[in-house]
């Protein structure tokens, strides 16, 4: 467990809450990612704009962090390029079928105790702990 | 108009989440789901400090009749459990599980990736996109999403 880094994780856990209680708060909207960019490729009229602007505002917290924190291992990446081109189209058709992903079942859905959110937590957790144990361990 | 600054904010304030917890970094993400491995419990704090502020907060927001600056709350109508749901939710895990990447630092992650040295970023956001637009050619319409 050398890499476990608990105060960071729960600091930006809390950041994460924090962003997504404000959206709902002020807009009524659900912080999810994989809905907010989803709904940019099939847009209704008067809908895209919040959606793109929450996406400039994440590339833009990241940035600023990137300056103070700097460079570094931010982002490590052991896969390969084919596998990451078939896990990408996985996860953006999985998340659009399944209606969620890590933010809007995960965190949002258990939020409000929904049934369809916290059965899909739990499904694609346990799904993605077999695919590791299976690409780590027997294959 | 203020709307659309509060959705930059609350972007930003996520956007930062996601580079400070460390999740942005699908090694890391990927030692939290290798629980037979060298196990990084960090995912958790990650989703037990936005839970620690979600939770008791939703409560208290979807009390009230309506958000502060829009005139209704959003949220997914369904209730019940269907095969769509499951299988998406499967198909994302198998996804999730060979990356790493899940679709928020999936996008985060761009900034590094755009920074320099990074096209694995470019070559798995730019499938998740693609995923997610085939999808909805597919479908046509759209079920409404949770997130």
């Amino acid at each position: 467990m050398e890499d476990f880094t608990p105060i960071s994780g729960l600091v930006g856990g809390l950041l994460l809450g924090s962003a997504t209680a404000l959206l709902l708060w002020l807009n009524g909207r659900l912080a999810g990612i994989s809905g907010i960019v989803g709904g940019l490729l099939t847009p209704k009229s008067g809908d895209a704009g919040w959606r793109v602007v929450f996406v400039i505002g994440i590339l833009l917290g990241v940035f600023a962090w990137t300056l103070l924190a700097g460079g570094g291992d931010l982002v490590q990446i052991e896969t390969s390029l084919p596998v990451l081109g078939v896990a990408g189209l996985l996860v953006g058709f999985g998340t659009r079928l399944g209606s969620g992903c890590t933010s809007g079942h995960g965190l949002c859905g258990l939020s409000r105790f929904s049934r369809r959110s916290i059965t899909a937590t739990l499904v694609f957790f346990g799904v993605a702990m077999l695919t590791v144990f299976l690409v780590r361990h027997v294959l | 108009m203020v709307r659309m600054f509060v959705a930059l904010f609350a972007g930003m304030l996520f956007g930062a989440g996601l580079a400070v917890s460390g999740m942005m970094n699908p090694a890391k993400v990927l030692g939290f789901l290798d629980v037979a491995g060298d196990w990084d419990p960090t995912l958790a704090f990650v989703m037990g400090g936005a839970l620690l502020v979600t939770v008791p907060a939703f409560w208290g927001i979807l009390r009230r009749p309506r958000p502060l600056l829009a005139s209704e709350f959003d949220l997914p109508t369904k209730k019940t459990l269907d095969v769509r749901l499951l299988g998406g939710a499967a198909v994302f895990g198998v996804g999730w599980g060979l990356s790493g990447f899940c679709p928020g630092p999936a996008v985060a992650a761009l900034v590094p990736a755009l920074a320099g040295g990074l096209p694995a970023v470019f070559v798995f956001t730019g499938a998740m996109v693609s995923g997610m637009f085939l999808f909805g050619r597919l479908s046509g319409k759209p079920a409404k999403t949770a997130e």
